[in-house]
């Protein structure tokens, strides 16, 4: 009734969306500065040659990184790093999530300590790792108490794992939490439906927490995700710019690239990762259109 | 049928504790490692570096010492610089970021503004981009504006960073219209309703927004090493960065001396923290 009324000669309306773009305005000039612009900039540079005068060379960047043995090497790794590391996450945080979802003595001193890690500077636990995975380190002089041969943890295929290893030591108490609060979000009514009907827990589990649970999952996969993008920072702490072949990630890539100043090549991989993760996001968006509609 | 149960009860809590203890070992063993005095800790990690030595696994101290404490706050005052660079930088985006997250969230959740699902949509593909993407394009930016070399070059991004606005948006878009439209007819103005209203209706989603942005800015190491040319201004996430072996002992000091503002924020805000990242959901 007052969207008629006239307030200084605009309509509440169109004062409203004014004042709305009044409080938007100082974030969308600092998103468009320090991110947008940056990020359409990379854009362009991907398709030119040239330090001082740039010029126009179509998809040759694209064809050259493409071909280029260090990106091959850094994209393989960086996707088998999420096959082998998202599933193994979601599985540990979906089966913790449903453990600490009921009420037990000590549950939220468990949950505290899942979230631990979230909070605490990698860094400061990396010197820990260091001293327990370096060739001489402790790990290994209890191989060799035991009779094994020593491994050399960070400058082998092991790295692969231990790199795994500190993304979800890192990343799966943020999961639970997720999971633990679309848990929440299931009604009790259901559970003792299903109880009354004289459901197994086991049936319980597959015919009501995880289809409702589904939504959630979804999510917490395309964070999962993101968060293995992340992981570089961990690679970088544990073993620098120069790391085993086996934990060299697209973010090396573009991190050298970026030292050797060879802006254009760094571009085209920052460009197809955002691909990447673009594709990702619709995804994410069309599946919850098409499958989860009826859910809240 | 009871002992089976007990038994699941006990296979739940050896899990569980499994667990916690690989979750904390590495932050006990750091804590732990910090109170031996430098001699200790020369003599339990002579072999680390050397091929074919030994690392014996070394909790408790033999005798507890603040030797590297007493070296880092007292003799070797140039960590503890490192440790108020860290805090002032992260408190300034921290602020800063808040102050702009909370008005474009209010923006997003409750005005029609042009192109809001564009908007919202580029702010949540950048904020899933790695740190990378934009690494190039960015410091040419910060150069072509003066300030690479600056600590404007670390703040200023940091504050217009994408998630807080995110976060806010999530949050303040569960908010009833009607409590804003019966402050509106009580006659309250925008500045009102935001101080009043928006911002303790969204505590949870500040507190959580300022505990992961604080360590997220806390953590950072790509960007100094990058924007900043002077090894001696780095904050201290890089000095912890380039962990260097020789001086194991106060490396473990400095851990420690990183982890404190991280641990006290999540000790006293937890909860919030819990319900904030709850709302980060995608809904």
């Amino acid at each position: 009734m007052r969207t008629g009324i006239k307030h200084r000669g605009l309509t509440m309306a169109k004062r409203n969306k004014l004042i709305g773009i009044a409080l938007f305005s100082p974030f969308l000039i600092g998103f468009m500065v320090f991110y947008v612009a940056p990020f359409l900039l990379s854009v362009v540079y991907s398709f030119t040659k040239g330090v001082v005068e740039f010029t126009f060379v179509g998809f040759d960047n694209y064809i050259e990184v493409f071909e280029s043995p260090a990106f091959q090497i850094a994209a393989t790794n960086t996707f088998k790093f999420l096959l082998i590391g998202v599933p193994l996450i979601m599985v540990l945080s979906i089966l913790l999530s449903l453990v600490l979802h009921r009420a037990f003595r000590g549950v939220s001193w468990y949950r505290s300590i899942f979230l631990l890690p979230l909070v605490i500077p990698v860094a400061s636990a990396v010197m820990a790792f260091q001293v327990f995975f370096a060739y001489s380190g402790v790990v290994n002089t209890w191989f060799q108490q035991i009779g094994l041969v020593p491994v050399n943890w960070l400058d082998s295929d092991m790295a692969f794992s231990l790199l795994i290893g500190l993304y979800i030591w890192k990343n799966v108490g943020y999961n639970i939490i997720l999971l633990l609060a679309g848990l929440n979000c299931i009604p009790d009514e259901l559970y003792e439906v299903s109880r009354l009907e004289g459901a197994t827990r086991f049936q319980t589990l597959r015919y009501v927490t995880l289809p409702l649970l589904m939504p959630t999952m979804f999510f917490v996969v395309i964070i999962s995700i993101i968060n293995s993008f992340k992981s570089f920072r961990e690679a970088f702490l544990l073993s620098g710019t120069l790391p085993h072949t086996s934990i060299y990630l697209l973010q090396h890539f573009m991190n050298n690239n970026f030292e050797n100043l060879n802006y254009q090549r760094l571009s085209v991989a920052a460009f197809l990762t955002f691909l990447v993760i673009i594709f990702l996001v619709c995804l994410y968006f069309f599946a919850r259109k098409k499958f989860f509609e009826y859910e809240m | 049928m009871k002992k089976k149960r007990r038994f699941a009860l006990y296979g739940k809590h050896g899990m569980l504790l499994i667990f916690s203890v690989v979750i904390l070992l590495p932050l006990v063993y750091t804590v732990c490692n910090s109170f031996m005095a430098t001699s200790e800790i020369n003599h339990y990690y002579a072999g680390i570096n050397a091929q074919g030595g030994t690392t014996a696994f070394h909790l408790i101290p033999d005798q507890f010492s603040l030797d590297s404490y007493y070296q880092v706050f007292i003799s070797r005052p140039d960590y503890l610089m490192k440790f108020w660079v860290s805090l002032f930088l992260t408190s300034a985006i921290v602020v800063g970021q808040l102050v702009i997250s909370v008005l474009a969230g209010y923006a997003l959740a409750k005005f029609a503004i042009p192109f809001r699902n564009f908007f919202m949509f580029a702010i949540i593909a950048l904020m899933m981009m790695p740190y990378q993407v934009t690494l190039v394009s960015n410091y040419i930016v910060l150069e072509k504006i003066g300030l690479l070399n600056t600590y404007w070059a670390l703040v200023l991004p940091g504050i217009f960073s994408p998630f807080g606005v995110f976060l806010m948006r999530q949050i303040l878009s569960t908010m009833p219209d009607s409590i804003l439209e019966a402050a509106k007819l009580d006659g309250a103005n925008q500045i009102q309703l935001i101080l009043k209203i928006v911002v303790p209706s969204c505590k949870s989603g500040i507190v959580s927004l300022v505990i992961l942005s604080f360590v997220d800015y806390w953590n950072m190491v790509e960007q100094p090493l990058i924007y900043l040319d002077d090894p001696s201004s780095y904050p201290l996430s890089v000095f912890l960065a380039h962990f260097n072996s020789s001086n194991l002992g106060l490396s473990f000091t400095c851990g420690v001396l990183a982890m404190i503002p991280v641990l006290l924020l999540f000790w006293l805000f937890e909860n919030d923290l819990t319900k904030g990242i709850a709302f980060s959901s995608l809904k």
